[in-house]
């Protein structure tokens, strides 16, 4: 093993430890475990206005690659945390994936088949590139307060705020908080303090992760094999890192002793056998069984559940931490409005609605991915041979294969859409994540829709294509036009196309990217009504 | 649209002799791979999820049937 911590912090002592008993400091928000959620999600709820205390439990950004393939969602989401193209920058970019049965291949797919996107369909980076930018661009925020080696030994709820107990090297001391958001892992701590419940399905199958340093001429896309040459009769997955590192997954059986499989002199032959070659190095090796379930419930009282503390899905399909940074960019508004007194309380109860219901489709989607791979019965295993050997003469035998279907952002049914009530061809429906299209600006340099959003302010946002006199929009809310005397251009028409625009259609998008209604010809009464809608203040339909 | 459980064959002995004869000379397990790729194909040939969940329940109905019968029987 090469690889080592990327990154110490050292533990730092805080004025709020030398308080005591009902003296203890009081904070708006309190964030649990600086990963990739709590990390994030910090950023989001600073650039906001909040200030945020944010805890962890380390003094270290973890080591091993961990979570690899960021998507395009969770790329336009750190864009609007300033932190997107120093990922891309550092990150391999790749849409193709292969996948082959034995030694043949039977089906490409590319997973961003059109141009006129800012961000690629996924970039691969190791999980501790991701976390040290993060921490950096943390530490451009004052508002955000990171307390390394600050673990959650105790929680109290109260009606209106929560009281922490912090376990530090210079002992307990606590402080309050009006919203305490738990990013604190799989195995989070303040789950089992609040009591909940955290059952799903388990895999019996073993898979072994690698991380071995190569100069290689593979191409930069994600090679999955059924029943390779090399490890007859289970799984492999070869994916490529950034700095020569390439990830390999294979999947072992159920029975085999992990303490031996993880010896390198046992993982080596396997993996030159893959290669072809021996002139590799380990840079990382961990063996995993995985389990698909989530919380009943992602709101306890005043505390929020975010990212794998609130549900796990397989690694099949990157949807663990993809769909994380999903929730954090679906609270941190919602947080914020809610401090603010912006909105009810209730709207923070469309962060359970709209994000549990995401954890079910990729559960559901990680779960269909694994089964095909491990199949559980000798019936199960039979009708998997028949697609991938259907596979190899027809189509639809191609598309059954189900080497991990990819995370793509959920569509949420959600009680902050306004139904359609205009006639639509296309276009993104409420509840769909806002499509990107390029753009131009007056002065001629280009950009593309999700910049646009961004220099809109990542709020409330009327996405309207010009017809006449601009919409008068409700205040608060930003306005990006397109077209007419001021508007951005819409050079290829993709945008419009897109959008199944005609002059005067408007999209009111979330401060997430989400949309939240639609017009063919938006009136301020209309506009009015979705956007009370979208910010919680209706209920119901 | 529904599970056509009515007779669609001009010929219906042809098409259970076609199916039969498909199956002559395999092993219990070629026979068995034989009716997995069968099934995909046709199940994707009709292409409706609703029809071929009718088709399954229809099937498992049938095993069930069977198996009450069983017991009723010992």
């Amino acid at each position: 093993m090469t690889q080592q911590s990327k990154t110490l912090f050292g533990y730092r002592r805080h004025a709020d430890q030398d308080r005591t008993g009902t003296e203890a400091a009081r904070y708006p928000v309190v964030v649990v475990g600086a990963g990739p959620v709590g990390l994030s999600l910090s950023i989001d709820l600073a650039q906001r206005g909040q200030s945020v205390v944010l805890l962890d439990d380390a003094d270290r950004i973890g080591e091993g690659s961990r979570a690899i393939c960021f998507s395009k969602r969770s790329l336009e989401y750190w864009d609007r945390l300033g932190i997107g193209q120093r990922m891309v920058d550092k990150g391999v970019v790749w849409s193709v994936g292969r996948i082959f049965h034995g030694a043949s291949q039977l089906y490409q797919f590319n997973l961003l088949p059109e141009q006129g996107h800012k961000r690629p369909a996924f970039i691969n980076l190791q999980q501790f590139y991701a976390e040290a930018y993060l921490v950096d661009r943390v530490r451009e925020f004052s508002a955000i307060d990171l307390r390394w080696r600050n673990r959650v030994s105790g929680l109290e709820p109260h009606n209106d705020h929560v009281v922490l107990t912090i376990d530090t090297p210079d002992g307990l001391y606590r402080i309050g908080a009006q919203y305490v958001v738990a990013c604190d892992g799989a195995r989070s701590s303040l789950r089992q303090m609040v009591g909940a419940e955290f059952s799903g399905k388990v895999f019996e199958d073993q898979f072994l992760i690698a991380d071995v340093r190569m100069t290689a001429e593979f191409p930069t896309e994600r090679w999955f094999w059924f029943d390779p040459p090399f490890h007859a009769g289970r799984s492999a997955l070869l994916h490529r890192q950034p700095d020569d590192i390439w990830r390999i997954d294979l999947q072992l059986n159920p029975d085999a002793d992990p303490t031996v499989e993880k010896l390198p002199e046992n993982v080596r032959p396997r993996i030159a056998r893959m290669l072809g070659h021996d002139k590799f190095d380990f840079e990382w090796i961990s063996l995993y069984k995985f389990q698909c379930r989530r919380m009943d419930k992602f709101i306890h009282g005043r505390v929020l559940f975010a990212g794998d503390a609130a549900h796990q899905v397989s690694p099949f399909g990157a949807r663990g931490a993809n769909s994380g940074l999903e929730d954090a960019e679906n609270l941190a508004w919602k947080l914020d409005r809610a401090l603010r007194r912006a909105s009810p309380q209730a709207l923070l109860e469309s962060y359970h609605a709209e994000r549990s219901a995401a954890a079910d489709e990729n559960i559901r989607e990680s779960t269909r991915s694994t089964d095909f791979m491990a199949p559980t019965s000798r019936q199960e295993a039979r009708l998997r041979e028949a697609v991938l050997s259907l596979a190899k003469e027809t189509e639809f035998g191609k598309r059954m294969i189900n080497g991990g279907r990819l995370s793509v952002p959920s569509t949420y049914d959600s009680p902050l859409s306004t139904a359609d009530c205009d006639s639509w061809r296309g276009g993104p429906r409420p509840g769909v994540s806002m499509p990107d299209a390029p753009l131009a600006a007056r002065a001629g340099e280009a950009a593309f829709l999700t910049d646009a959003f961004i220099q809109a302010g990542a709020r409330f946002t009327l996405l309207a294509f010009a017809n006449g006199a601009a919409v008068e929009v409700p205040d608060g809310v930003g306005v990006v036009r397109i077209g007419g005397d001021d508007g951005y251009l819409d050079p290829e028409g993709l945008a419009g196309a897109r959008y199944d625009a005609e002059p005067g259609t408007a999209y009111l998008l979330r401060p997430d990217g989400y949309i939240a209604a639609r017009f063919r010809r938006p009136t301020r009464q209309a506009l009015d009504a979705a956007l009370a809608r979208a910010s919680g203040q209706i209920r119901g339909v | 649209m529904a599970l056509s459980t009515s007779s669609n064959f001009a010929k219906p002995d042809d098409a259970f002799r076609a199916v039969v004869e498909a199956h002559r000379g395999l092993s219990e397990a070629q026979s068995a791979d034989l009716d997995a790729a069968l099934v995909l194909i046709l199940a994707n040939h009709i292409g409706d999820l609703a029809v071929l969940q009718e088709a399954i329940a229809l099937a498992k109905r049938r095993m069930l049937d069977a198996s009450q019968q069983a017991q009723q029987q010992q």
